[in-house]
């Protein structure tokens, strides 16, 4: 199979064509605007509509009036201006439009800078803006993998009617590795049924975001959780490596710092130690219960993050006290290198690592 | 039996919610009047604003997206976009379109969406109970300008309509109001060439609609009619604002 | 088991995210696991550069390294920043036609080359001090082949860019022929 070596942030664009996206609306924003570039390019190419909206806002609502007619729509974009989408996300998730939303997060908060971080994981995995509400959240780790999670996004926001979130950050959407272009097949989607399309000869259709009536609303509600519980029984998704049978120290990161800490088990191996990575591919839905069978496996738990502990809570909700769970960071746009977190490891292997 | 008078098929047999002596249901009975007349509605779709209206789809026959405060225009633009040969509208009152969502109704305009837009100016905030709004005329007491709105303080009664008209993309800006059978008459005749121009593809097209709010100005119906006509129409001309010179349609 | 890790300092407007990109694209033709990564930011063209590119016969984990094999620098402050990180036993590329400064280490292997001069000299071309370098970088440590790395500028100097291969392939040569001199 033909490998091309590509750019994350290109890969990705290509992959949402090749999903069947055929409208983009965005505003650029370092470090993602190759995929805006890209779009603008390609989508003319094969029928589709790029647009350059005058602001996130406009561009997450061009998103929505998109989705409300069926169509398969994409934005993307970096912190601030996931930030200035969430109104539109919190609509989209109300009116059970599926689209796909990407962030290639950078430092923060506020402008912050433009180096990779991963501190956008509140945001994405709490839902990010008004009421009680989730997105569907998926975490690359390569360029390759940028392909297949973009279609996967596609395919989930159709199947739960819901947005989802594709968690990158600045290394990922730049860096470029080889990537083997393949047909991915999922599985089938029913019509789209609820799309607004002009009633024709037929009954009119809506898409709404409100409902005055209390009673209706919990209704509502509970509905958007039995779809939340169903994501977490059929589509959460992570990786193992390592020492999967017998480790004595769990490391668990995603996207970026999962790839470091892989090259940290390589390097731990030399020196004997038995090391698994538990790599959350879903944010959310996280993988709670295989956080703990690892984690009361490995006795020891270290979180590594480029953000000031955020995935770490869900972690903790994972293993429930059943073995410490410690911490590794850097913040900032700076990237942990293997060198600091196999000191840490030695540290916490030596008992002196602090929880 | 010859029928001279009946609900326009656009409209769903169901009264209208809206206070007495509002406008909003006279203005959405012209534009269900209209779509009838140009036997679009199979191919229309209506995007919903947020405020007094915002259960206009209730009345419309019509397929309807509901979208958040301000952005009706981008979610328009994101309908039309998709479905280039529908027809589609948006309906929005003065905070809506003339506050929060001023960036989108600008740039809606400026790319010459093939949207037609409807604005309902009564100069105040009607759904939360009377604020100011940009179109607040200078003295008009609302509960958050209770001394009157100033221009030191609050700035000017905003003419979005004029300011759209400069938009190169806008082909169509007219405004009218609803205050007597003859003025009905001529604002039917703009909301049909609003239509017209996007079913030709001549641009972007909005018509203001001057509006009565009797129940936040604290007046009976009849006193509100005749405020908007001794207040509102002097600071808010009517007329066609902008027709494009390649424009020129029949609009009988 | 094969792993090079290869950091690439400079200006921005040397070419060094390009010399990483065929790097990367010559690994890649070659079946190996590759990576590229760039400095990113806004320094687009005269503020610093630098790109680390990693070759290896497994999956590839960390894009940035604290330790490089290989290491390329073009200007002064790369050289100041970048050299004292080599591996112990690595190689340091050094661009001597801007970098008047000694390397005092002496657990790792230098190669000196005056690539700006070569390029003008030898190709006609300024432009081609990037691939004068990866000419001669080849030539002293084969990590990959030469007819790779050609296929590797075959493959990104497309379309309107076709008519620069030649003067790159001579400047593959130009540091090939260098390095080969200086082993004499």
């Amino acid at each position: 199979m033909e490998r091309i070596l590509m750019k994350g942030n290109e890969a990705l664009a290509e992959a949402a064509i090749q999903a069947g996206c055929r409208f983009y609306f965005g505003y650029p924003i370092t470090p993602q605007t190759e995929i805006s570039e890209y779009l603008s390019r390609r989508l003319p190419e094969v029928g589709g509509v790029f647009l350059q909206a005058e602001s996130e806002i406009a561009a997450i609502n061009m998103v929505y009036g998109a989705a409300a007619t069926g169509a398969r729509v994409m934005t993307s974009s970096s912190g601030p201006g996931i930030s200035l989408k969430q109104e539109g996300i919190s609509y989209l998730a109300s009116a059970e439009l599926p689209c796909v939303v990407v962030n290639m997060s950078r430092g923060g908060p506020g402008l912050g800078n433009i180096q990779p971080a991963q501190s956008d994981y509140f945001q994405a995995t709490r839902g990010g803006g008004h009421g009680d509400y989730r997105t569907l959240v998926l975490a690359p780790s390569s360029v390759q993998e940028l392909v297949s999670l973009t279609h996967r996004a596609f395919y989930l926001a159709d199947k739960y009617r819901n947005p989802v979130k594709i968690l990158g950050d600045g290394m990922l959407g730049q860096m470029m590795e080889p990537v083997t272009w393949e047909e991915i097949e999922l599985p089938p989607l029913p019509p789209k049924n609820w799309a607004i399309k002009g009633k024709g000869e037929g009954e009119r259709k809506f898409i709404l975001c409100m409902e005055l009536d209390p009673q209706e609303l919990e209704k509502f509600n509970r509905k958007l959780e039995k779809k939340y519980q169903q994501m977490a029984e059929e589509d959460t998704a992570w990786e193992i490596f390592g020492e999967e049978s017998d480790p004595h120290l769990l490391l668990v990161g995603f996207g970026t710092v999962a790839r470091i800490l892989k090259s940290v088990i390589r390097e731990g191996k030399k020196e004997g130690w038995r090391i698994a990575l538990l790599r959350p591919i879903t944010l959310f839905p996280f993988p709670y219960k295989v956080v703990q069978k690892m984690a009361e496996k490995a006795g020891k738990v270290l979180v590594v993050e480029m953000n000031l502990g955020q995935m770490i809570e869900d972690v903790k909700l994972g293993v429930e006290g059943k073995a410490p769970v410690h911490f590794y960071s850097r913040v900032g746009g700076m990237v942990p290198t293997v060198d600091e977190v196999l000191q840490k490891i030695a540290d916490i292997l030596r008992g002196e690592g602090r929880k | 039996m010859k029928t001279i008078f009946e609900r326009p098929k656009t409209l769903i047999n169901k009264p209208f919610t809206y206070c007495p002596g509002c406008h909003h249901g006279l203005a959405q009975r012209l534009i269900a009047e209209v779509i009838d007349e140009l036997d679009i509605a199979e191919k229309t779709i209506g995007v919903g604003p947020v405020g007094c209206s915002v259960y206009i789809y209730e009345f419309f026959n019509l397929d309807f997206v509901m979208g958040a405060h301000g952005r009706a225009p981008a979610v328009a633009t994101g309908v039309k976009r998709s479905l280039p040969d529908r027809i589609v509208f948006s309906y929005q009152g003065d905070g809506d379109i003339a506050a929060i969502g001023t960036a989108e109704i600008v740039h809606c305009a400026n790319r010459g969406e093939l949207i037609t837009s409807f604005f309902i100016n009564n100069a105040v905030f009607g759904m939360t109970g009377g604020q100011m709004a940009p179109t607040t005329l200078l003295g008009q007491k609302t509960t958050t300008s209770p001394f009157g709105r100033s221009a030191e303080v609050q700035g000017f009664p905003f003419k979005l309509g004029e300011m759209l008209a400069q938009a190169e993309g806008s082909a169509y800006i007219a405004r009218v109001a609803l205050t007597n059978p003859r003025l009905i008459n001529q604002a039917k005749r703009c909301i049909k060439k609003a239509f017209l121009t996007q079913i030709e593809k001549k641009g972007f097209a909005l018509v203001e609609i001057l509006s009565p709010c009797p129940t936040n100005w604290g007046m009976t119906p009849l006193e509100a009619v005749q405020w908007v006509e001794e207040k509102m129409i002097p600071y808010f001309p009517l007329g066609e604002i902008k027709v494009k010179e390649d424009g020129s349609h029949d609009a009988s | 088991m094969m792993h090079h890790e290869i950091l690439i300092g400079g200006f921005g407007g040397q070419g060094i995210l390009f010399l990483g990109r065929v790097l990367a694209t010559a690994g890649m033709l070659e079946g190996h696991e590759v990576s590229w990564f760039p400095s990113y930011g806004p320094e687009m063209r005269g503020g610093t550069a630098s790109c680390t590119v990693i070759i290896s016969a497994e999956e590839i984990g960390a894009t940035v390294t604290d330790h490089p094999d290989i290491c390329i620098v073009m200007n002064e402050p790369s050289f100041r920043r970048f050299s004292p990180l080599v591996k112990e036993g690595g190689l340091l590329v050094i661009n001597s036609s801007l970098i008047r400064e000694n390397c005092s280490r002496q657990d790792i292997e230098i190669l000196k080359i005056p690539a700006n001069e070569l390029a003008g000299k030898e190709t006609g071309v300024a432009e081609t001090t990037n691939m004068v370098i990866l000419g001669a970088l080849i030539a002293r440590k084969p990590i990959l082949s030469f007819s790779a790395v050609k296929s590797a500028l075959e493959e990104i100097l497309t379309g309107k860019k076709k008519n620069l291969l030649s003067v790159n392939f001579k400047a593959l040569q130009v540091g090939k022929n260098f390095e080969e001199k200086e082993r004499q």
